[in-house]
Parts: C-alpha cells; sequence; structure tokens
C-alpha cells in the first residue's frame, strides 16, 4: 500500500505565496479563501518534501502517517 | 524540513519574517539551517555574521552566534572573529551589492588570504531593500530604478571573481534548487579555507515587478529553465550560454589555510623569543 503522509501547515507563518502550489507534482495543494496555502488532496501527496524545502517561511512540515508503522 | 532541530534554530519570537511572501532569502536561510543541523554543529560554536540588507536580516532569525555588522564589512567582523577563536564555525551571509560592490574589496581580500569562512551570497540581482537601484549584478538591459531604460553595464561573475581571487571553494546554484543549495553549503562549511556560494535569488518586489517575473513562482520557472550544469555548460558555445545560469561547483583545491598559517608564525615566533 503506498504511504500516506500528514501536512501540516503553520497558517500564523504562511504568508500564500503559492511557491509550494506550484512546486507540487501531485497538485495536492490549494490557497484558501484566506490566501493560505491548505492541503486539499492529502491522500495523493507522495512525500516528496519539495514544497517543505522551497517554503521560505518554513510553514510546511511533511510528516509520514502513522499507519505506515505498521 | 523544519522537524524540530530546524525549528530549534530559528528564534521564532521574531517570525513570521519581514521578507516578502515568497522571497528567495527565506529558501536560503531554511538550506542554512538544514545544512548546519546535517553537520550536527553546536550553536554556541557557530558564529553566522551579516552586513546591511535585505538578505543581511538573516542573522537575526538563526539561533546561533550572531553579528549584524556594517554595510559590506560583515567579512572583515567574520574575519576577526575567526582569527580569534579559529575553532568556530564562521558563516557569513551577505546580499549581492553588500559583497560585490560595498564590500569588494574586503570579499576579494578574503578570497586571497583563505580564512575559514564560509561565504553565502544571495545574488537578487539587486538593491532591493532601498528601493530597487541597480547593483554590480543586474543583468545588462534589465530594469532598475537608477537605469530606467535598462542597465548597459556589464554585471560581474561573482564566482569568476572568487576563483581569481583565490577562494579554495567556489559553487553556484540557485534557490529552485534547494537540496543542490544545501549540499553545497554543508561542502562548503566542511571545506578549510573560504568557500563561496553563490545562490541566485529572486526580489519580485523590485527586480521581477519590472522585468516580467512578477510573481515568486515567475522566478522559479525562470531559474529552472535558465540553470545549465557545469559538465552541459562546458560543452555549449559562448553563444548558447548567453543569459544562462552556469549552476555546480567550480573550484575545489587545497590550499593553505590562513588561521593555520598564522598558528605557525606564532609558534615560530615564540622559538624565537
Amino acid at each position: 500500500m503506498a504511504k500516506k503522509f500528514k501536512i501540516g501547515i503553520n497558517n500564523a507563518w504562511c504568508k500564500g505565496c503559492s511557491l509550494c502550489i506550484g512546486v507540487c507534482p501531485k497538485s495536492v495543494l490549494e490557497l484558501s479563501d484566506r490566501m493560505k496555502s491548505t492541503p486539499a488532496r492529502e491522500n495523493d501527496c507522495i512525500g516528496c518534501r519539495q514544497c517543505e524545502n522551497i517554503c521560505p517561511d518554513f510553514a510546511i512540515t511533511i510528516r509520514e502517517g502513522e499507519e505506515n508503522a505498521r | 524540513m523544519p522537524g524540530t532541530e530546524v525549528l530549534s534554530w530559528i528564534r521564532t519570537r521574531f517570525m513570521p519574517h519581514i521578507w516578502c511572501p515568497g522571497c528567495g532569502h527565506g529558501i536560503i536561510m531554511h538550506a542554512l539551517i538544514r545544512a548546519l543541523v546535517a553537520l550536527g554543529k553546536d550553536k554556541k560554536q557557530t558564529v553566522v555574521a551579516s552586513g546591511i540588507g535585505c538578505s543581511s536580516r538573516m542573522a537575526g532569525y538563526i539561533d546561533a552566534c550572531t553579528l549584524h555588522s556594517t554595510h559590506g564589512r560583515s567579512l572583515a567582523f567574520a574575519t576577526g572573529i575567526k582569527m580569534h577563536r579559529p575553532e568556530l564555525t564562521v558563516v557569513d551571509v551577505m546580499g549581492d551589492g553588500d559583497c560585490s560592490a560595498i564590500g569588494g574589496n574586503h570579499f576579494i581580500h578574503a578570497c586571497r588570504r583563505n580564512i575559514d569562512i564560509t561565504a553565502i551570497i544571495m545574488n537578487n540581482n539587486i538593491y532591493g531593500m532601498t528601493g530597487g537601484q541597480a547593483s554590480p549584478t543586474t543583468p545588462a538591459g534589465a530594469w532598475a530604478s537608477t537605469a530606467p531604460y535598462g542597465v548597459i553595464d556589464p554585471s560581474f561573475d561573482l564566482c569568476r571573481l572568487a576563483e581569481g581571487a583565490g577562494a579554495s571553494y567556489v559553487a553556484r546554484t540557485t534557490i529552485a534548487n534547494p537540496k543542490q543549495a544545501e549540499t553545497y553549503i554543508m561542502n562548503g562549511i566542511r571545506k578549510k579555507g573560504f568557500s563561496v556560494i553563490e545562490v541566485i535569488t529572486h526580489c519580485h518586489t523590485q527586480f521581477g515587478r519590472k522585468n516580467d517575473r512578477r510573481l515568486p513562482f515567475d522566478n522559479y520557472k525562470y531559474f529552472k529553465e535558465a540553470s545549465v550544469p557545469l559538465t552541459k555548460a562546458k560543452t555549449m558555445t559562448p553563444e548558447e550560454l548567453a543569459g544562462k545560469l552556469v549552476c555546480g561547483e567550480f573550484v575545489d583545491r587545497e590550499v593553505p589555510e590562513y588561521t593555520g598559517q598564522y598558528a605557525k608564525v606564532i609558534e615560530n615566533a615564540r622559538k624565537r623569543g
């Protein structure tokens, strides 16, 4: 089974620059109506961590889902 | 990745930072912190020095021993720290104007001495903080507020300047490749000698707005398209390379390091005395 990932976004630090939305190869992220990045399709995340590395505001954290531990 | 280790290197009380949304300086700060974490550095043994400019705000956000010094003179301050305490890891973060214009002399002489400092140059092609004046690295033909009809002077190639001045490690990358930036910064910190890592970033607020790269992602796409690896660049003609950003490790050589040489001078002088 494909691994699952949890996308954590710190809304207090996110400035809505959309870099993460642009780099995501699976179009997981979207801009919310409050101009913050939100994981709209978290199940599609492949855990490449490109969004995490490109985020200038340290707002995104990708963690492996706990169900992968089994 | 901003796991607990990376976050522990940030002064979170100052976050969110002052840089514009999407500014590449944050990406470079992230890469620098990841590199410091990966190398297992101690906060009390790491010095981050900076001068003046947007880029130099970085020293305020990193929770290490930091120093925010005068414009262009950060390398002089960093040299003093390194001479006094050679066991410290000294990283100098500079902008392109800070490094090549105001601090140009300090930069070439730090390269020449080959003192063990890692200089990270954030090249955004413009003086972003003061209103978009043309810097020595603004590409010819680009708009700047002091060049409303386009810049006519040829721009600096900082990597070739550092190579010619005698640095022992010179590399260039762009913010479109944060992992490569992290690797080069790690290599630079590991290197015993002066290391220069030029990270090409963007200022969409001052530069991109007038040069058809208005959004942060437009700049990302531009860097992806324009960057050429060094091995491929060697097979290309100068005409093909015009306007391209050659990325890679240009220099990695073993040259005697300054603090080591200075320790020998002290030893010799004591023997004679």
